[in-house]
C-alpha cells in the first residue's frame, strides 16, 4: 500500500489502497471489495463463467438482489411476463450455482440494489463497490469508491475480484450556504448538471464538499451521488462524517466490536488532505438554489420552477438549436412556455435517487390531508421492502391512500420502465428518478425530472408549484 | 473476442448530441438472457414506427446505409445506463466503429470489451467525417488501428489517439480475464495483506 507524502484526494486514498497491480503504462489492477448484482446485466457475465470454468472467487463479497423487472403489484403468484421471470429465475439459479446470496422477490430485504447495499451496511466507507448498473455511484456517499461496470466487467469481477482501470482525474463539487425551505439535495444535484453538462464530469471522480452537503443527511448524500453519473463522473463522493457512522453502527453486515473500532480508525482517514489537487472545481451556493425541473431529455436541461421553456434561438450553436428543438418536439412544449404552467397526467416517487424512507416522510408531509388532482395517476414505489415495512410503520401509507396515491411493492418500477409500470405515448409524469431521455419511462412518455416534494405538489394540483410558497 | 485491425465500410452519420443507452437500445430488449440477437432493437424507437413498420427516415434505413459498418455521432454518445447491451446491439447489426468528440465512460470502456473500437476527434474533423458519412455508400470510410488513421473517401486523413493497452488488446483480440487470471498470485498476496490490514472489509 502506498504511503506517499503529497497531500492526497480522497479518491486517491482509497484507490492507492486498492491498487494489485501497476503496468509501465498506467494501468492498474484494481481490488474490488463489494459487487452487488442484479437480474439484468448480470445472466451473460454467469453464463462466461460457466462457459469457460470459472468460478466466482469471492461469492461473500457479492450480493445478488431482484430489482430492475420485478413486478411492483403483488407478486406472492409469481411474475406474469414470460421474459422478466426468466430473468429472475435465472439470478436465482446463478446464484444458488455460484453460492451468492440472494434476495428474491419476497424476500422484505429486497429493494433496488442501491438502496439494500447501504440499508444492509454491506456499503462501507473506504471500499470499492461495483455493480452492473450506472447509479452505483450512489454509494459514493459512505465515501465509498463506487462505479457502474458493463457485462464482460461483471464477469471479470466475479471471476478475479479485479478490475483493469486507469486512474481518473479528481473534480471538486462545493456547495456552501443554506438551502431554502421547500429545496433539496435533488435540486442540488440538478443545478450541478445542469452547471457543468451531462459530459462535464466525464473521466472524473466527482467529491462533493461544503456546508450544505454536510447538513444534508446520508440520504440525501446518496441522492446527490446517484445522479454524478448524469454529470458523466462513473463515481462521486462524500467524505464519511458522523452522520456515516450513526447511519451504518450495527446494520446487519456492518462491521460490530472490535471490527467495528478498528474499521473507524481507519474510515477517519478518509478525507481529502488540505492542499490536495483538484482538476477541476466548481462552486455552487446553496443559498441562492430554486426547485429544479428539467424541460427536456438530457439531465442537463433544468430550469427554475419560476422560469419558462427555452427558446431553441436563444441557443449559442446550430448543433444545440437543433438538440433544443428535438426536445420540445418530443416534450410536446413551446419554448417560453412557464413551468407552472406545465399540466401532468402522471406521478413516479420513487428509484434509487428518492425512494428512501427520508423521501417518502417528505411527501407524506405535503400531502396530508390533501387529494391527488382528478387528472393525475400517482404512484410510489418504495426503494425496498425495509423501507416500505418502516413507512407502514409510521403511517405514512395510509396518509398516501387517502390522498389517492397507488401505494406499490418495492423495485425500480417506472424510473426505466422495465416492468409493467409505464407511461403511455404522450403521458407527461412528474418523476423523482433520475433520467428524462426519450422512452425512458414508456415509449414516447414525456418525463419531467424533480425532487419528492415537488413531486407530491404536482400530484395534488395537476401541475407544477413553486413549493417554496405551496408547503 | 473479435480482433480489430483495419476496417474499411459505409460509415453513417448520426448527428444527435447525447446519444443516450437507452436510445442505443431501449429496455424492452433488456429481458434477455444472450448477448446475441440484440440487432434489431438498435436504435427501435427512432428506427421503427409503431406500427412496427421500418421509419424511412432514420438513417440506417437508407438504403445507403443498411450495411453500415462505422457511425458517426454526435458528443458524449453513449451517456447514461451501463448497459452493455448498447455495444452488443451494435456489433450485432454489424456495426465496429463510433466516431464522435466525446464518449461517456462506461459505453467506452464497453466497447473494447466487445471489439468495437470508439474514437475521438476534435469537432472540426467529426464536422469533415459527418460531411463525408452523408455522400452514402460511395464514400466508405477505412479505419486503421495500428496506424491511428481514419482514412475518408478524398484520401483527407484524420489521426486519432489511444490508450496503448487497449489498442494492444483490440488488435490481438485477447480476452482481459485470461489476462488478469495470469496474475492470480498479485491478487492473492494483496488478499492476504488487506485481510490484516483491513479485516473489516
Amino acid at each position: 500500500m502506498v504511503h506517499a507524502a503529497a497531500p492526497r484526494t480522497l479518491y486517491d486514498k482509497i484507490w492507492d489502497d486498492h491498487v494489485v497491480d501497476t503496468q509501465p503504462d498506467g494501468t492498474c489492477l484494481l481490488y474490488i471489495d463489494r459487487h452487488l448484482v442484479h437480474e439484468v446485466t448480470s445472466p451473460q457475465a454467469f453464463e462466461g463463467l460457466r462457459m469457460a470454468k470459472r468460478k466466482v472467487r469471492a461469492p461473500q463479497k457479492t450480493l445478488a438482489v431482484v430489482d430492475h423487472n420485478v413486478p411492483t403489484t403483488d407478486r406472492s403468484k409469481g411474475i406474469d411476463d414470460p421474459e422478466s421471470r426468466t430473468q429472475v429465475e435465472t439470478l436465482a439459479e446463478n446464484a444458488r450455482e455460484f453460492g451468492i446470496e440472494y434476495y428474491d422477490e419476497l424476500d422484505k430485504r429486497q429493494g433496488v440494489v442501491h438502496i439494500v447495499g447501504p440499508e444492509q451496511g454491506f456499503t462501507l466507507p473506504g471500499t470499492t463497490i461495483v455493480c452492473g448498473d450506472s447509479h452505483t455511484s450512489t454509494h459514493g456517499a459512505f465515501g465509498a469508491l463506487a462505479h457502474g461496470i458493463g457485462t464482460s466487467e461483471v464477469e471479470h469481477v466475479l471471476a478475479t475480484q479485479t478490475l483493469i482501470q486507469k486512474k481518473a482525474k479528481n473534480m471538486r463539487i462545493i456547495v456552501d450556504g443554506k438551502l431554502p425551505v421547500g429545496v433539496t439535495a435533488k435540486d442540488i444535484i440538478l443545478a450541478v448538471i445542469g452547471e457543468i453538462g451531462t459530459a462535464g464530469g466525464t473521466g472524473h471522480v466527482m467529491e462533493y464538499e461544503g456546508d450544505a452537503i454536510r447538513a444534508l443527511s446520508m440520504e440525501g448524500r446518496m441522492t446527490i451521488c446517484n445522479m454524478s453519473i448524469e454529470g458523466g463522473a462513473r463515481a462521486g463522493l462524500v467524505a464519511p462524517d458522523q452522520k456515516t457512522f450513526d447511519y451504518l453502527k450495527d446494520r446487519p453486515k456492518a462491521p460490530k466490536g472490535m471490527a467495528w473500532d478498528m474499521a473507524m480508525k481507519y474510515w477517519e482517514t478518509l478525507v481529502t488532505d488540505a492542499g490536495a489537487h483538484f482538476d477541476r472545481e466548481v462552486k455552487l451556493d446553496a443559498a441562492n438554489l430554486p426547485p429544479i425541473v428539467t424541460w427536456g431529455t438530457s439531465p442537463e436541461d433544468v430550469v427554475s420552477i419560476t422560469g419558462t421553456v427555452p427558446m431553441p434561438s436563444a441557443a449559442p450553436s446550430e448543433q444545440k438549436k437543433a438538440a433544443i428543438q428535438r426536445a420540445l418536439d418530443y416534450m410536446g412544449l413551446k419554448g417560453g412556455e412557464k413551468i407552472t404552467d406545465i399540466k401532468l397526467d402522471r406521478v413516479f416517487i420513487g428509484s434509487c435517487t428518492n425512494g428512501r424512507i427520508e423521501d417518502l416522510r417528505t411527501v407524506a408531509k405535503a400531502v396530508e390531508g390533501k387529494k391527488v388532482a382528478s387528472t393525475v395517476s400517482a404512484m410510489i414505489v418504495p426503494g425496498s421492502g425495509l423501507v416500505k415495512q418502516q413507512a407502514e410503520e409510521e403511517g405514512l401509507d395510509k396518509i398516501f391512500k387517502v390522498a389517492g396515491f397507488d401505494w406499490r411493492e418495492p423495485g425500480c418500477s417506472m424510473c426505466l420502465a422495465m416492468n409493467a409500470d409505464k407511461l403511455a405515448p404522450g403521458e407527461r409524469c412528474a418523476s423523482t428518478s433520475n433520467r428524462n431521455f426519450e422512452g425512458r419511462q414508456g415509449f414516447k412518455g414525456r418525463t419531467h425530472l424533480v425532487s419528492p416534494v415537488m413531486a407530491a405538489a404536482a400530484a395534488i394540483e395537476g401541475h407544477f408549484v413553486d413549493v417554496r410558497k405551496w408547503v | 473476442m473479435q480482433a480489430f485491425k483495419t476496417l474499411t465500410g459505409v460509415a453513417a452519420p448520426l448527428d444527435i448530441m447525447n446519444v443516450d443507452t437507452d436510445m442505443i437500445i431501449p429496455k424492452q430488449y433488456l429481458k434477455t438472457i444472450k448477448r446475441t440477437g440484440l440487432g434489431t432493437g438498435l436504435f427501435s424507437e427512432m428506427r421503427y414506427k409503431e406500427d412496427g413498420s421500418d421509419n424511412p427516415d432514420f438513417v440506417l434505413n437508407k438504403p445507403a446505409y443498411r450495411k453500415a459498418e462505422i457511425l458517426v455521432a454526435g458528443d458524449n454518445f453513449g451517456c447514461g445506463s451501463s448497459r452493455e447491451h448498447a455495444p452488443w446491439a451494435l456489433l450485432d447489426f454489424g456495426i465496429r466503429c463510433v466516431i464522435s468528440t466525446s464518449f461517456a465512460d462506461i459505453f467506452y470502456n464497453n466497447c473494447f470489451k466487445n471489439g468495437i473500437l470508439p474514437i475521438t476527434v476534435f469537432q472540426a474533423d467529426l464536422d469533415k467525417l459527418i460531411d463525408d458519412a452523408r455522400r452514402g455508400a460511395n464514400a466508405t470510410m477505412t479505419i486503421d488501428l495500428p496506424a491511428q488513421e481514419i482514412r475518408g473517401p478524398d484520401g483527407g486523413v484524420v489521426r486519432f489517439e489511444i490508450d496503448a493497452f487497449r489498442k494492444h488488446c483490440l488488435i490481438n483480440g485477447l480476452d482481459d480475464i485470461g489476462l488478469t487470471m495470469e496474475k492470480a498470485n498479485a491478487i492473492a498476496d494483496f488478499e492476504k495483506q488487506n485481510a490484516n490490514a483491513r479485516p473489516w472489509a
